[in-house]
């Protein structure tokens, strides 16, 4: 490992490695480290995305897709079902991905670009000098060693530290953190172009129960729910474990994952000297579906593009990295992550009750589109008598 | 103080995530924490999915 790069990306997710492979091809001298021995492995995720998320980073390889995925079921407390079906011009649903590989890829173009990678290697000590980051103190397979870098982008996931190292706040309200646990469950009858959410007090206070098929008979089964609504008895693992005895009581369980899930605000500001902050660790998931994979990947590829912008003019100050926080914050990515914000929160304040009427309103129509803004525009079109109720969410699409 | 039950832990980072002192990390995938900087408010405890934390009040 060299001792100086242009670019110093902690953390190997989709995040850390387009922000390496971007800083690569845009000549930069780019290092990423992951901590873990393994890239993609053990990831925290459960696999889905936007075809058109994907689709703008990499073309689709059937090596790391498990599912196409067709139509999307959400089944409301009382089992109504509310069919969201692929149009057939193309609106996006989605793909299930097989992250192990899929990652891989991602960090193999950013290391095809010329980054050097480095694995079971971490970021242990931020490098300031006269208040402005120049790097880290890095420890790799037991050997410690300072990496200067004029750009250093923290791209260390959930648990991310480095941020609140450099002094920026990132823990997340135990409120706002969904508690998940995924298995990864063969021999089970699915519908394979199916994923389904389930909701509901019973099924995940909260939050919501997933079934994203991975193949024929193979499927993601997993819950996220509030980290404030784990009890004794009733943990994020044990609405699951009851959901798999009724459901999939024969299925095998040939994997098991968890994980934390920032369902917050992203933080306040995502530079500061020498610092950009992208992907999970400045809390750009969406804080209805909980996805984040492609929210990492257009934040790394910004991160990359604004910080070679600055190094070039040589300037690397908060104020020359800047335009990064202000791009994704006015783009559609972040006026979504707003919008979708305050529409999590009016949902979940509604009873079983009110969901199930919501549901069953909108019950038997297919939808073209599958957004969140279709089934909310929807919802209030067929609910005229919840208007009342359904004000704060029509006030969060004006935004 | 905090007791983590190694047998249970997933080695997730949720606890790492909503730990308002910074006290917890995850080292080579494993599980650590700083006793000095805990403050035993068991946040973590609610975070984890899997009840692996546990605030042990020492008398």
């Amino acid at each position: 490992m060299k001792s100086e790069y242009d670019v110093l990306v902690i953390g190997g997710g989709p995040g850390g490695a387009v922000a390496a492979w971007t800083a690569a091809r845009k000549g930069l001298s780019a290092c990423l480290i992951e901590k873990r021995p393994a890239i993609g492995a053990p990831v925290r995720c459960a696999e889905g995305i936007g075809k058109k998320l994907l689709t703008d980073f990499l073309e689709p390889d059937p090596r790391w897709i498990s599912a196409d995925i067709k139509r999307a079921r959400i089944v409301a407390p009382d089992g109504t079902q509310i069919q969201l079906k692929e149009d057939l011009a193309g609106a996006e649903v989605g793909y299930v991905l097989d992250r192990k590989f899929f990652d891989r890829e991602l960090v193999w173009k950013a290391s095809e670009a010329g980054a050097d990678v480095f694995v079971k290697t971490r970021a242990v000590e931020p490098i300031i000098e006269d208040g402005i980051l120049k790097g880290a103190v890095v420890e790799s397979c037991g050997r410690r060693q300072e990496v200067r870098a004029q750009v250093t982008i923290a791209a260390d996931g959930v648990e991310s530290k480095f941020a609140r190292w450099c002094g920026i706040e990132t823990a997340v309200p135990v409120q706002e953190l969904m508690s998940c646990v995924q298995y990864l469950v063969t021999d089970i009858d699915i519908d394979p172009a199916s994923n389904d959410f389930y909701l509901g007090n019973e099924v995940a206070p909260q939050g919501y129960l997933w079934v994203f098929a991975k193949g024929e008979r193979s499927a993601n089964v997993g819950i996220g729910i509030p980290a404030s609504k784990n009890m004794p008895g009733n943990r994020a693992k044990d609405y699951l474990d009851r959901f798999m005895a009724e459901h999939f009581p024969d299925g095998k369980i040939i994997e098991c994952i968890f994980g934390g899930d920032p369902v917050c605000r992203p933080i306040d500001c995502t530079v500061s000297d020498g610092l950009m902050i992208i992907g999970d660790a400045a809390r750009v998931v969406d804080p209805i579906t909980g996805g984040g994979i492609g929210n990492a990947m257009i934040t790394g590829r910004l991160a990359a593009e604004v910080a070679a912008k600055a190094i070039a003019a040589g300037d690397t100050s908060k104020a020359a990295l800047m335009p990064y926080d202000v791009e994704w914050r006015a783009s559609k990515m972040g006026q979504n992550l707003e919008r979708n914000y305050k529409v999590k929160e009016f949902f979940i304040k509604l009873s079983d009750e009110k969901m199930n009427d919501l549901a069953d309103s909108i019950a038997n129509i297919d939808f073209a589109e599958f957004s969140v803004k279709a089934l909310v525009l929807e919802l209030i079109k067929r609910n005229p008598k919840m208007l009342f109720e359904l004000r704060e969410l029509k006030d969060a699409l004006k935004h | 103080m905090l007791n983590i039950r190694r047998e249970i832990c997933g080695y997730c980072g949720a606890c790492v995530s909503v730990c308002p002192e910074g006290a917890l990390e995850l080292i080579d995938a494993y599980l650590t924490v700083d006793s000095e900087t805990c403050i035993n408010c068991g946040i973590c405890t609610k975070a984890c999915p899997l009840g692996a934390l546990e605030v042990i009040n020492e008398v």
